[in-house]
């Protein structure tokens, strides 16, 4: 079922306040990573607002999907969408990274409602998902598990062991999204560790493989209908994205992975987001 | 000599496992090694064979206890400690996963397949987790108890096992208790505080030294942590001189833990360290290589008389 057009534009407004609020944060911490954080924001958008059962009134209900950034650098922003879902104040953002705060560097189950996995050590969060999605089938929950991955994190020799294990064990309620980005810390993936064919990998390791475009909502919803649809493996959709998505200037660059973001460049970025210039 | 512990431990995983449906047991290809195919063939539907991906298996079984199970990772004990290190200090040490780390083959009892496949730095990689609890078995009445407090204790551990049979030290049903050592022999010069297949050497050196006049105790520190401390000091104040025993480097161990809790005290005693000295070991029958390493009974009974004559 497709989005209205109400909904598709309520939705591309939450991100549009995301982008800005996320950008507002890192700028007054001086500290996280902004380019992941952008490039994922309609993912998590439409997972919270649109597609997954979760109930911030219900934290623990056990038939709960299950949204799982394994790209835990991208915390601030499932933080501001978790806010906003209603896990936590707003005004608690101020509070990323700081000392005694709930909102850690990267993403802690302990420490914040909402984050189903603790994520940050790449590489092992496709894993959890696995068992997360064995684990909800043996209790015969329609649950999904959804695990949010970064193209650089596929480096990750683990990755592909979790893959095989998902794809032995049929976990058809595991839909991974891939951040396609194709940028990481030190460069473009290209540059860095050639992916090649991604597809054709993800297939080749028994998934059914679906691609978007990334900051399209309404086909970020479409693909996980489709994957929702499908049963005895699991399925993975390649989001095309781009890092730094919203503000020119960081877009595509990997010096943004991580970088704080000085007076300056916050008002250059607040005005693009903003549609101010 | 009774079943090897590993036998063991399938049959109590088995026992324990088989009516609890929040038991799932992983195994990364050597569940015929690791003996976790008894619960395997007779609990298919929760039992995951991830293959020869250690790093994987710790990860899927995050995600089982993530969503309320008990998974009993299992694997060599070294490849558990390294290779599923990651996923044990991200999981279950920062975020309390409830994953029981099942390291089978400890210390030199893989002795055939030599140093690659042989453990002694595991114990003192997972002490120094926050939110384990760590343990060295030393028997299989002491492993059946384990099994089962590992279903019944919500928390991550990790527990070490063999591939050999260790004399039978306990009877059926002996109650133990988390960080709580087992005084198997009183003494008055020195005690001697081993864990794992060393206890029964650690007996055997007493009946030697007492053979010479000299009184050792013995205790069972299965449980490296939480650690006995009121024990440790007890037995210090008492004998002046404890001797610490482990198939493990004595860096780190049981050794280690013990050296910690006598440092920040008041009490004053020597310790011996008896365990392998900072190196690799090699291949060869698991007997030879406990002697060639210095861990037999004669090695622990000269480490006592060492340890007395030091006060």
């Amino acid at each position: 079922m497709g989005l209205t057009a109400e909904r598709k534009q309520e939705l591309e407004e939450l991100c549009k306040k995301f982008r800005i609020d996320v950008i507002d944060t890192l700028h007054s911490v001086q500290t996280g990573h902004p380019g992941g954080s952008l490039s994922v924001c309609e993912i998590l958008t439409v997972l919270y607002f649109e597609k997954a059962k979760v109930d911030p009134r219900n934290p623990g209900w056990p038939a709960r999907d299950r949204i799982v950034l394994t790209k835990g650098h991208a915390a601030p922003m499932l933080y501001r969408v978790l806010a906003e879902k209603g896990f936590f104040p707003v005004d608690e953002m101020k509070t990323l990274r700081q000392i005694d705060t709930r909102l850690q560097g990267h993403p802690c189950s302990l420490e914040t409602l909402g984050v189903e996995l603790t994520t940050g050590p790449l590489g092992l969060g496709l894993s959890a998902c696995v068992g997360m999605a064995l684990g909800l089938k043996h209790l015969n929950t329609d649950a999904t598990v959804y695990a949010v991955m970064g193209d650089g994190e596929i480096n990750e020799g683990t990755v592909w062991e979790a893959c095989m294990s998902a794809a032995k064990y049929k976990a058809d309620n595991l839909i991974a999204i891939l951040d396609y980005n194709r940028v990481q810390l030190d460069g473009t993936t290209d540059e860095i560790m050639p992916l090649g064919d991604v597809k054709a990998k993800f297939k080749a390791f028994g998934f059914e493989v679906f691609e978007c475009n990334g900051h399209d909502v309404e086909e970020l919803c479409d693909a996980i209908d489709s994957a929702k649809a499908v049963k005895g493996k699991p399925s993975i959709i390649i989001a095309k994205t781009v890092k730094g998505k919203g503000v020119s200037f960081m877009e595509g660059k990997n010096i943004w992975h991580g970088r704080p973001i000085n007076d300056e460049e916050y008002k250059l970025a607040i005005a693009e987001l903003r549609g101010e210039q | 000599m009774s079943k090897t512990l590993r036998e063991a431990y399938g049959e109590s995983l088995l026992k324990y496992g088989r009516d609890n449906e929040r038991v799932f047991v992983l195994d990364a290809d050597v569940s015929n090694s690791t003996r976790s195919i008894v619960f395997g063939k007779e609990c298919p539907e929760r039992f995951i064979n991830v293959g020869i991906a250690e790093a994987n298996m710790v990860g899927v079984a995050a995600g089982l206890a993530s969503v309320g199970f008990i998974p009993f990772v299992n694997t060599f004990a070294v490849f558990l400690s390294s290779i599923g290190l990651l996923g044990a200090r991200t999981f279950s040490s920062y975020s309390k996963l409830n994953i029981k780390f099942m390291g089978g083959y400890g210390g030199l009892s893989d002795s055939f397949d030599g140093p690659t496949h042989q453990s002694l730095e595991d114990v003192a990689i997972m002490r120094t987790l926050p939110n384990f609890q760590v343990f060295v078995a030393s028997d299989e009445y002491q492993v059946d108890w384990l099994v089962k407090n590992a279903i019944e204790v919500e928390g991550p551990m990790y527990i070490r096992l063999s591939r050999e049979a260790t004399r039978t030290i306990y009877t059926p049903g002996t109650l133990f208790e988390t960080g709580k050592g087992k005084i198997l022999r009183e003494g008055k010069d020195a005690t001697i505080i081993a864990n794992g297949a060393m206890v029964q050497f650690a007996l055997d050196a007493a009946e030697i030294l007492a053979q010479k006049g000299i009184s050792a105790g013995v205790v069972d520190m299965f449980c490296v942590k939480p650690i006995d401390k009121e024990l440790i000091l007890d037995c210090a104040s008492k004998t002046g001189a404890i001797v610490t025993v482990e198939e493990h480097s004595i860096i780190g161990g049981l050794g280690g833990a013990v050296a910690e809790v006598l440092a920040a005290s008041n009490v004053k005693a020597i310790q011996e360290f008896v365990g392998v000295n900072d190196r690799h070991a090699e291949c060869g029958p698991y007997s030879a290589l406990l002697k060639k390493y210095g861990l037999d009974a004669e090695a622990i009974a000269a480490a006592t008389e060492r340890a007395i004559s030091r006060k």
